[in-house]
């Protein structure tokens, strides 16, 4: 059964009917179990929730510290290109705003990449909007291939693909896919992507199990918390991440949910989360999938970003520039978003030694998918 | 002397640690040197030799302890190999701690891909010790392939919950023909002491002393656990019993 006919079987209303009613009881109960249930999840995503905050973050940061220590994986976006036929309302590359357009080529690109391999990173994360025809998957793969000496990890954010795509991508090295749903709500998706491929729902809903059937070892799935009723959204990713873990079980999915930050095109966020509701969404996702990655992007400020730390957090982008050729130009194209937290990845690093945590640059090796790189390793250190 | 021997190499320590989840490399040696171990086990996907920001390896004391690759991370015997030939090529002694975990979220062994990728590697002349499940039977299988030791889980990495799977740790002690070494899921000194008196050869511990308040106090600790347990299993343990106190015997007739 894919995760479509799984969602379907929700009503998006009854659904936060049912959380809204959940008790302190059903709070408790939820606390108190090691695993989960549906009726839990909802019980720690409900208001009733509010009053037991710190009592999740215990048990979130217990969880996260026996299953991931005290290490914090570092990341970098390179946006590869910002040209996109999608008219998301929220975003700052919707075709509708007059910015200029901009994608870079193989030598750019591989500018961008030594200038991130030089501050540390050994795992990218490589953006794109969705233009078919001037960004395709070759171009995507070629980029991938031309930095891929740099890094040991490549991840990808861009349009959905087809198995067959996702199956070039890994051809080329490319080990993780990044893939938000945005919202869960398909009447609410369609009023936010009145056009362009983006349209689909359900295409894009099954994307993540396209790149898991075509072998990406890690895939990223969340939403956007500002669009939708968060505590609804947060269920349905919870439920989708749950069941991404049980039917594609060789890969290590992350979940993330970026708050939507003020964009080209002055998009309002129609349902904004506040600090408090941002970190009851953490620890209850981190209490129902206690061994996914948890994703913190440079979207937050840099006070909430230290302070999120601690409560399940596995991994974050640090130093990160949202436009393409951002890394090695003073002037380049419009970003897609405002970051809100611009230190260095040198300072990013020395804050979370300070706070206890490791900084992690390497935890993968791109010999677990690639011979050729492999052997070229060994042939340059022997 | 009570010696640990591997692969014809002797140890003092019977206390091997891991080198994930530290908060530091200084926490991180403060446990090594805690601990008095001599066995220290790396994750190759961490290492990187090119990159000064990230300098795990320049922390352990080559002279002081054997440094144990793993292969974490690996999804089948092709991966595990892949990356066991690159230490091998990249200056490591050719003792490779073997890792297939297919399932990245409860990170057990697969017992399939672990015994084909142990038959190859002994076969090119590594040292091979296998992180298994507690499958007396498979422990055989490899034991026969020429693995150097069997690494039986005492439950799965991470929970600190202790010897959960006792029973079947103490059946491949017993059929044991290379040392039986406790690998994951130990949380306390307690726990590992229990594996030592049970009989176990050596434990391995990484959760427990990364996540702990002091790393190095609690491999401090960890070493007092495995001593006394060992100290206990040759000082030859009290058998426990359950007293039989059987109200019609049934070999009275004998004395008639």
């Amino acid at each position: 059964m894919s995760f479509k006919e799984v969602i379907q079987k929700y009503d998006p209303e009854q659904v936060i009917a049912e959380i809204e009613a959940m008790t302190a009881a059903d709070v408790q109960r939820a606390l108190a179990a090691e695993q989960l249930d549906n009726r839990d999840f909802m019980a720690l995503l409900s208001p009733a929730a509010e009053d037991f905050l710190e009592e999740m973050a215990q048990k979130a940061h217990a969880i996260t510290l026996r299953r991931f220590g005290r290490t914090i994986l570092l990341y970098a976006p390179i946006y590869l290109s910002n040209e996109c036929h999608n008219s998301c309302v929220y975003c700052g590359f919707s075709v509708n705003n007059p910015i200029p357009r901009r994608t870079l080529n193989l030598d750019e690109v591989e500018r961008d990449a030594r200038i991130l391999h030089d501050q540390g990173f050994r795992h990218v994360l490589l953006l794109t909007g969705e233009a078919p025809g001037k960004v395709g998957n070759d171009f995507i793969a070629a980029a991938a291939k031309r930095i891929r000496p740099l890094f040991s990890s490549i991840s990808i954010e861009v349009y959905p693909m087809e198995t067959e795509g996702y199956k070039e991508m890994v051809a080329a090295g490319v080990d993780g896919l990044t893939i938000y749903q945005e919202t869960y709500d398909p009447d609410l998706y369609k009023q936010l992507h009145p056009s362009g491929r983006k349209r689909d729902y359900n295409f894009r809903l099954e994307t993540p199990e396209r790149a898991g059937a075509a072998g990406l070892r890690r895939i990223g799935i969340g939403f956007l918390l500002g669009l939708g009723n968060f505590r609804s959204e947060a269920f349905f990713a919870g439920l989708h991440g749950r069941y991404m873990m049980h039917n594609y079980w060789r890969t290590l999915l992350s979940v993330s949910f970026p708050r939507l930050r003020p964009a080209e095109g002055g998009f309002q966020p129609p349902s904004p989360v506040s600090d408090r509701q941002f970190v009851q969404l953490m620890c209850a996702m981190r209490l129902l999938l206690n061994d996914a990655g948890l994703v913190l992007s440079t979207r937050e400020s840099a006070e909430l970003r230290d302070n999120l730390l601690p409560l399940g957090i596995t991994q974050m982008s640090a130093g990160s520039c949202t436009a393409p050729g951002g890394y090695g130009e003073e002037d380049s194209a419009t970003e897609q978003f405002a970051i809100d937290d611009d230190r260095t990845p040198a300072e990013i690093a020395d804050l979370l030694r300070a706070r206890g945590y490791d900084p992690v640059w390497k935890d993968w090796d791109g010999a677990f998918l690639n011979r050729d790189a492999a052997e070229k390793k060994v042939a340059r250190r022997g | 002397m009570d010696e640990l021997i591997i692969a014809g190499r002797s140890f003092n320590s019977r206390l091997m640690v891991g080198t994930g989840k530290f908060a530091s490399n200084e926490a991180m040696v403060a446990a090594m040197e805690g601990s008095g171990s001599e066995i220290v086990t790396v994750a190759l996907r961490r290492v990187d030799v090119e990159n000064p920001q990230d300098s795990l390896l320049s922390h352990i004391d080559p002279k002081r302890y054997l440094l144990l690759p793993n292969t974490s991370g690996a999804r089948d015997a092709e991966e595990a190999i892949r990356l066991a030939r690159i230490a091998r090529a990249a200056g490591c002694e050719p003792w490779i701690k073997l890792e297939v975990t297919p399932d990245p979220y409860y990170l057990l062994p697969d017992p399939i891909e672990t015994l084909k990728a142990a038959e190859v590697l002994v076969k090119e002349g590594f040292i091979v010790l296998p992180y298994i499940n507690a499958d007396p039977v498979l422990a055989k299988h490899l034991q026969e392939v020429g693995t150097a030791t069997v690494m039986p889980l005492g439950a799965p990495i991470g929970t600190n919950k202790g010897l959960r799977t006792r029973d079947n740790i103490a059946i491949i002690i017993e059929q044991a023909t290379v040392p039986v070494v406790v690998d994951a899921g130990l949380g306390a000194p307690s726990h590992a002491a229990e594996a030592m008196e049970m009989g176990a050869d050596a434990v391995l511990v990484n959760t427990a002393l990364a996540v702990a308040r002091d790393p190095g106090a609690m491999g401090a600790a960890f070493k007092k656990g495995v001593e006394a347990g060992r100290e206990a299993y040759l000082a030859g343990l009290g058998k426990q019993q359950d007293k039989a106190e059987a109200s019609s015997p049934l070999t009275g007739f004998l004395r008639s």
